[in-house]
């Protein structure tokens, strides 16, 4: 589904609709939590723009998928610390952030209480709540539609006229399927084209794919179907070995099982060359990859959970350098194209910035975990860099600095949720102190030039340990300092305590 | 930008995939992801631990020590199997010349990759042979 392909504006019918096309200093595209996450960090720093989407309402890619209807990241309902506090939301995944409490917590809110991931109509309903709670305004069912320069920034061209803005931020999400160019892939349904469950009931499915869409739809089925067969040309990867949400869920297990005790799920490791239409479905002919040998099936229904990509419009043709087969806008650690300057990313596209990648663990930016701690560090480098505005930095006392940089690394959600990407930065000034920049991107910190200063992040190795990472930048030069582990995750211990002290003594 | 098409193509191009028959090469484009790196972006860094393997498809990527270029790698060239292979953080940076294009494998995907795929692991060791006949080259 395109963003905003039910387009309209009817939820608006009738209303005055905001952000009538002008000038903008900044303009947001798209309605999806990434969206409308920067747009609520946008309204607390003061800077004046407008949020422009093709759909009718908000939510984005949650009005419909995940296709069976209950998501795969948790909302803890009984969390070890309460929504007031800013570590709750590593308990809460799902959860735009907010400062004030009325807005806080609301997916657990919306949630029965007999799941720890929310359905995905409890995430619509929450969705919803936060935009009436949070009083964003979206101009709905202006679909954006081309792309120029302008003087002093971009000309945004709409289905309501024209847009003028210094800043375009795109947030248009992972939102379009794709299919990769196999003959015969124009008969398959893609995964947003799934059918009911019931209508695969006694069947013999053939899902292309082996990532946690293809898995998703597996779990769903299971009840259902007569077989299911799952081809793609690399094994299965699992997120409890790759450390991280580039593998496939635990929660979407039960089909690897089922396949693994031999019980009417196959995984099958090969390229898919030719899919035929038959009388009775489909035939595909694939070719081994990690085993060798030609393997032709016959099945009752397919289909292809093969991806997403990111609809960039007519971006391409301002030079927007792309990746990962086209599919993703490459971008700077604060989600600007690397390419076209000027030009940022918010929500599930942030992706495009993927970080140092340490131990193979990418940046969370594909997911509402991660990208909701973007928007608000994309907000704030919007505002100094673009605006003028000078966010007061809070200055510490050198005594506080182990003890503060330990407790973010043991809980600080931003850190957890965007491990080796997001750091907790303080700045060393002989005349000013100690200073508290905030969370920045690890990759700038790391890579631009700036003053004496350390970074906290927390990392995860190869074993699936987790560690507290320092940064440490002296005279230009950045060194890095893994802390221990911790079998409980509390790195406030006399040890973490003593070697933080000994890596900062210089510094500060 | 390349799409599924081009990248099976350009892999095909490549010394350390020529023995890869077709859906091997399919194999290693879902294997491995692919990341583009903007001029002057660092890719590997001295002495940070966690680095994985990359493979050059596209640009070119200057290999620094304590801030002097030693070399350059160009399309083809692999990096990071180093401190992937032993475990231990690079011992020079390596920054993109120019608009630079990458396959990338975390470290412990690479073991069993290179057992799957034996023609690689050959491959891959006559590099090496060649980096250590001239090996004056990266000193």
């Amino acid at each position: 589904m395109a963003v905003g392909a039910r387009g309209g504006a009817s939820a608006q019918a009738g209303e005055r609709r905001p952000f009538p096309p002008g000038n903008y200093p900044v303009v947001i595209v798209g309605s999806g939590p990434g969206g409308l996450q920067l747009s609520y960090f946008l309204t607390r720093l003061g800077i004046r723009h407008a949020v422009l989407s093709a759909d009718d309402r908000p939510g984005g890619m949650f009005r419909d998928f995940p296709i069976y209807q209950r998501l795969n990241t948790w909302s803890k309902p009984h969390a070890p610390v309460g929504p007031e506090s800013r570590h709750y939301a590593w308990y809460d995944w799902n959860t735009l952030l907010a400062d004030e409490p009325a807005h806080q917590a609301l997916v657990p809110e919306f949630m029965k209480g007999d799941s720890y991931f929310p359905t995905r109509a409890e995430m619509e309903a929450s969705l919803e709540a936060f935009v009436a709670r949070a009083s964003v305004a979206v101009r709905y069912g202006c679909r954006w539609e081309g792309t120029a320069r302008a003087e002093d920034g971009f000309l945004l061209r709409t289905s309501d006229g024209e847009y003028r803005c210094r800043v375009p931020v795109f947030a248009v999400g992972m939102a379009e399927p794709w299919k990769p160019a196999i003959p015969g892939i124009e008969h398959v349904p893609h995964y947003a084209e799934a059918l009911p469950s019931q209508a695969y009931a006694g069947k013999r499915l053939l899902i292309l794919g082996k990532r946690t869409s293809a898995f998703e739809i597996a779990d769903a089925l299971l009840p259902f179907c007569r077989e299911i067969l799952l081809v793609s040309p690399r094994p299965v990867l699992l997120a409890i070995h790759t450390h991280s949400t580039a593998g496939v869920r635990a929660r979407y297990l039960l089909p690897y099982e089922d396949h693994i005790l031999g019980g009417g799920v196959f995984m099958l490791d090969g390229a898919t060359s030719a899919i035929e239409r038959t009388a009775r479905g489909f035939r595909v002919t694939a070719t081994g990859t990690t085993k060798p040998g030609t393997f032709v099936f016959d099945a009752d229904a397919m289909i292809a959970a093969t991806g997403w990509t990111s609809p960039l419009g007519d971006l391409r043709a301002l030079g927007l350098a792309t990746f990962a087969q086209d599919r993703l806008p490459a971008l700077t650690p604060f989600w600007e194209s690397t390419t076209v300057q000027g030009v940022y990313f918010a929500g599930a596209a942030g992706q495009g910035a993927v970080g140092l990648r340490k131990h193979g663990v990418p940046s969370n930016s594909g997911g509402l975990g991660g990208f909701r701690h973007n928007a608000r560090v994309l907000a704030r480098h919007l505002a100094e860099t673009y605006f003028g505005l000078s966010i007061p930095r809070p200055v510490l006392e050198p005594a506080e600095v182990v003890p503060y940089l330990l407790s973010e690394t043991s809980r600080a959600a931003e850190l957890w949720n965007q491990r080796s990407y997001l750091a907790r930065v303080l700045t060393v000034d002989r005349s000013r102190g100690i200073i508290d920049e905030g969370i920045l991107p690890l990759q700038y910190f790391v890579d631009a030039p700036g003053p004496d200063a350390v970074a906290a992040v927390l990392e995860t190795d190869q074993a699936g340990d987790h560690h507290p990472a320092i940064y440490v930048r002296r005279d230009g030069r950045v060194t890095e300092h893994v802390l221990p582990g911790d079998p409980l995750l509390t790195f406030e211990t006399g040890e973490h305590r003593t070697q933080l002290a000994s890596i900062l003594a210089e510094l500060l | 930008m390349p799409g599924r098409e081009e990248l099976l193509n350009t892999l095909a191009g490549l010394a350390l995939f020529a023995d890869l028959s077709r859906p091997q090469l399919e194999e290693v484009v879902h294997t491995f992801e692919e990341e583009v790196f903007a001029e002057g972006q660092r890719i590997l860094r001295q002495g940070f631990s966690g680095s994985n393997l990359y493979i050059i498809l596209e640009g070119d990527a200057g290999v620094v020590i304590d801030g002097v270029q030693r070399t350059t790698l160009g399309k083809g060239d692999f990096f990071g199997e180093v401190s992937v292979l032993l475990g231990e953080p690079p011992t020079a940076d390596v920054v993109a010349l120019r608009v630079l294009r990458c396959l990338v494998l975390p470290a412990t995907d690479v073991p069993p990759f290179l057992l799957r795929h034996p023609q690689v692991t050959l491959r891959m060791l006559m590099a090496e042979a060649r980096r250590l006949r001239s090996t004056t080259l990266w000193r």
